[in-house]
């Protein structure tokens, strides 16, 4: 079965120790695929190898079809591939609204809209709505380096949105964050456009139920169970896999 | 607080400069006009490592490099085929851009400190070669004699030390200006972003290098267009005037404006330039002696500017964003 | 450089400058250590290096008068007076940030500048040379060609100060801390060892290479007012083509570099100017494109 992320037989080795095993992963459009499981399961190595950042020595990952294991980081942003980091990766320098236009650029605007100065701007179209639907318009011109912890994670997510994805890998987006800031997070994930497929990395179970419809459990760099959120809630073998791992 | 000490210091003097610049010509004699002529070469140059160091993250000690390559361009075209204006800047422009094009290999996938140590070395070796090239460049001699420039066909040639200094200074504002609009582009806000954030800038989706290779060009054309005002205001080109010194003095006056600002780069490296001479010219001895107190105490009392490049941003209520991570790879590049 | 005649021996042209060669090679090899040090331990990057080499040889110039006493006397002196400039560098460079390598740059080239002009203010503008020690004034015979014999004793010294280096950097456990922080300098912070000492430490270290290349090696590249400039240049080319990872590294950039400048301009006269540049570029462009390759262009 094909969807809009088909990875299969992924494996990661370091030295002798196999990060991944013969991963399979398959991800449709508009799917909310949560990857849980275990401490050093393998799952943020997953992650890397999706975005790019990691080569796998076998395996092969396609994109809409199209083999992108070649494929750079920033290659694979440009064909619709975004992804949120740990910890929040924003230009400080650069204020709010400017950061949402970096990141729309390579995707949205066409080159012949080079001129970003003035009021009314490509600029302020463009990041207007995104930073309105974060809540964000109050710091639009404040440098994102003087952003709170929350803000910068609103942003970043903003960012990642304004360049049109087909695919969001999340990693971790709740760590560090407050309870209320944790519920604002939830809306925002949950209120996320259909068109985009979500790859949801979470350490925290009540977040995953909430935002997936389907979950795959990794241990020990293997697959140990994928389905829907309830069956895996339910399943003694993932029972079993937390009490041993350390959550 | 200091950080606002300081902002109000740089523009006050900045203010000073610029006016100082606009009405030298009617306030000074000849000699002193003819070296604040060739002090706005310089400045220009300054305007070029500011973009590169300021702007693109890419600290350099290398611009004399593409600056000499316009000059000796320039001096060659002056004395042989041309002798408007405009075709000399072009001609020394592009030079400048394309020595910059054909060191770009060499340094556009370097980060941070490694940046300034290439740089410092290819700066030096261009000098060097210009130095031995007797057949094209005079060798140490330089080459001299290059005759008056009309600044654009149909208007006479610059005969006074005057018109020479108007015609570098409405060149230096046209080209800043041009730098300054650039600066509100895309282009200037991707390199903007990949200073603060290389690895964050391709996980968007940019092609990193290429923008920072058009930077490198981009001022490589500056400073050779700079190259072309030294010529009309010396009528004279020679090694000396392209020394690692220089290049250090430039960003020592980069610093002095503000990393990253364009404006501040060549007010600064005119002061800079300025207090040389006039520090040569009045303790020829002691002069180095009293130029490098100056470099240390610059450090001492102001920012630099390079921990903000790297996107670490010293604001007490931020937690600490991003390790060195910029800056490692770079070392760690030299350590496989 | 002065080449000693050959009478009426067979004259092989290129082997007096590889020869030659080998000995700019070891001595580019010494006086770059200390800044390979400096920016591999203490990640600072240096620009009064070439400073440090001017000093011994401008000390070489005051105490050295052909015997081997004055020599002795010549290297202890200038290796102290270099390892004090180096502790005195380290000292000022206390309240610049770790890794601000900018300011780092800023604050060495003036004290270069500063240092170079009190120099030039105690022994006169001119370049003063240095004369070979006087027992070594001759030529010997060596595989049938003559030459110089303080050109073979210099290689074997310098030789020597290498392996020297060597064994203490693989074998001591000084050279092991070196080791660690090269590889990574924040776990050596971690160690309990104060920065402040290491940075003395390692100043003093380069400066004391440094001022030992300088005595030793001013009969070839002696001292004056471009000393400082060519020294911290050749210096830097050496890091930049020979990375910190290995001494064999440095040895065979610095060996290369030596080549270069001797053998390769006896081969290629005219494109003397451009031989270093070319292959730097060469080396670089190389590595970059190790670097860069693996992934589809970004």
């Amino acid at each position: 079965m094909t969807g809009l992320l088909d990875a299969r037989k992924i494996s990661v080795r370091y030295g002798s120790l196999a990060a991944l095993d013969a991963v399979d992963l398959c991800i449709h459009d508009g799917q909310r695929h949560a990857l849980i499981g275990p401490n050093g399961a393998g799952k943020t190595t997953l992650l890397n190898v999706l975005a790019g950042s990691t080569k796998p020595q076998r395996g092969s990952v396609r994109f809409d079809g199209r083999d992108i294991g070649r494929l750079s980081p920033a290659a694979r942003a440009r064909r619709g591939i975004n992804r949120i980091h740990q910890r929040p990766a924003v230009f400080p320098t650069l204020t709010a609204t400017e950061n949402v236009v970096v990141a729309a650029l390579p995707r949205i605007v066409p080159h012949r809209r080079w001129w970003l100065g003035g009021r009314r701007s490509a600029a302020q179209h463009l990041a207007g709505p995104l930073l309105e639907q974060m809540g964000l318009t109050a710091v639009a011109a404040v440098p994102a380096g003087h952003l709170a912890h929350g803000q910068r994670r609103q942003l970043e997510i903003a960012m990642a949105l304004a360049g049109r994805p087909r695919l969001l890998l999340l990693d971790e987006p709740a760590a560090g964050l407050s309870a209320i800031e944790v519920g604002r997070l939830v809306e925002l994930l949950q209120a996320l456009p259909r068109a985009v497929a979500v790859l949801l990395v979470e350490h925290r179970l009540d977040l995953v139920y909430a935002l997936s419809d389907t979950v795959t459990v990794l241990r020990d760099g293997q697959t140990l169970a994928a389905g829907a959120p309830d069956e895996i809630r339910t399943s003694p073998l993932v029972r079993q896999a937390y009490a041993d791992g350390v959550t | 607080m200091r950080g606002e000490v300081i902002r109000r210091v740089r523009g006050g003097i900045a203010a000073l400069v610029l006016v100082g610049l606009v009405v030298a010509p009617w306030v000074v004699d000849d000699y002193t006009t003819a070296i604040l002529a060739r002090t706005l070469a310089l400045a220009l140059v300054g305007v070029s490592v500011a973009l590169l160091t300021g702007v693109a993250g890419m600290p350099t000690l290398g611009q004399t490099a593409p600056y000499a390559a316009g000059a000796y361009a320039c001096a060659v075209v002056g004395s042989r085929v041309s002798d408007v204006g405009v075709v000399q800047l072009a001609v020394a422009a592009a030079a400048g851009a394309l020595l910059a094009a054909l060191t770009v290999p060499l340094v556009v996938h370097a980060r941070g400190v490694i940046v300034l140590m290439i740089t410092l070395a290819v700066g030096e070796l261009v000098v060097v070669v210009l130095g031995r090239w007797r057949s094209v460049t005079g060798g140490t001699d330089g080459l001299a004699g290059i005759p008056a420039v009309r600044p654009f066909w149909g208007l006479p040639p610059l005969a006074s030390d005057q018109a020479r200094y108007l015609y570098a200074l409405v060149v230096v504002a046209t080209l800043v200006g041009a730098v300054l609009v650039l600066l509100r582009t895309r282009a200037g806000l991707v390199l903007r972003a990949g200073r603060d954030d290389e690895t964050r800038l391709r996980a968007s989706g940019h092609r990193v290098a290429l923008h920072l290779s058009g930077a490198h060009i981009a001022a490589g054309a500056i400073a050779g267009a700079a190259g072309s005002l030294l010529v009309v205001a010396q009528q004279y080109v020679s090694p000396a005037d392209f020394g690692f010194d220089t290049s250090a003095l430039l960003l020592l006056g980069v610093v002095i404006g503000g990393t990253a600002s364009v404006g501040g780069a060549l007010v600064g490296a005119a002061l800079v330039i300025a207090v040389r001479d006039w520090l040569f010219g009045v303790l020829p001895g002691h002069a180095p002696l009293v130029l490098g107190a100056l470099f240390v105490a610059t450090v001492y009392l102001l920012p630099t500017g390079m921990n903000r490049a790297r996107g670490r941003l010293r604001q007490p209520e931020v937690p600490s964003l991003q390790p060195t991570v910029s800056e490692q790879p770079a070392v760690a590049e030299l350590r496989r | 450089m002065t080449v000693v005649a050959a009478g009426t021996e067979r004259i092989d042209p290129y082997l007096i400058p590889a020869l030659d060669g080998v000995a700019y090679g070891l001595l580019v090899f010494v006086a770059a250590s200390g800044l390979v040090f400096c920016f591999g331990v203490a990640n600072i990057l240096n620009l009064a290096h070439g400073l440090l080499y001017a000093i011994g040889g401008y000390t070489a110039a005051a105490l050295f008068d052909g015997g081997w006493v004055s020599l002795a006397l010549a290297l202890g002196v200038g290796v102290l007076a270099a390892a004090s400039a180096g502790v005195l560098l380290a000292g000022l460079l206390t309240p610049v940030a770790t890794g601000n390598h900018l300011s780092q740059a800023l604050l060495t080239f003036g004290v270069a500048l500063a240092g170079g002009s009190l120099l030039v203010a105690a022994f006169g503008p001119d370049d003063p040379q240095v004369q070979v020690p006087a027992a070594l004034e001759g030529s010997v015979l060596v595989g049938g060609h003559r030459y110089a014999a303080y050109r073979l004793v210099f290689i074997v010294v310098a030789a020597v100060l290498a392996a020297a280096l060597y064994l203490v950097v693989r074998r001591t456990r000084a050279g092991m801390l070196v080791r660690a922080a090269v590889d990574d300098p924040e776990m050596v912070a971690c160690l309990g060892v104060s920065p402040a000492r290491i940075r003395a430490g390692v100043l003093a270290a380069a400066g004391a290479l440094a001022g030992a290349a300088g005595v030793l090696g001013a009969p070839i590249i002696g001292p004056g007012t471009g000393t400082a400039d060519t020294v911290l240049l050749l210096s830097l080319v050496v890091v930049v083509l020979g990375g910190l990872g290995s001494m064999a590294g440095t040895l065979l950039a610095a060996l290369a570099i030596g080549e270069i400048q001797t053998l390769g301009v006896a081969l290629l006269p005219s494109a003397a100017p451009f031989l270093l540049f070319a292959a730097m570029a060469a080396v670089l462009a190389v590595r970059a494109r190790g670097l860069a390759g693996r992934w589809r262009a970004a």
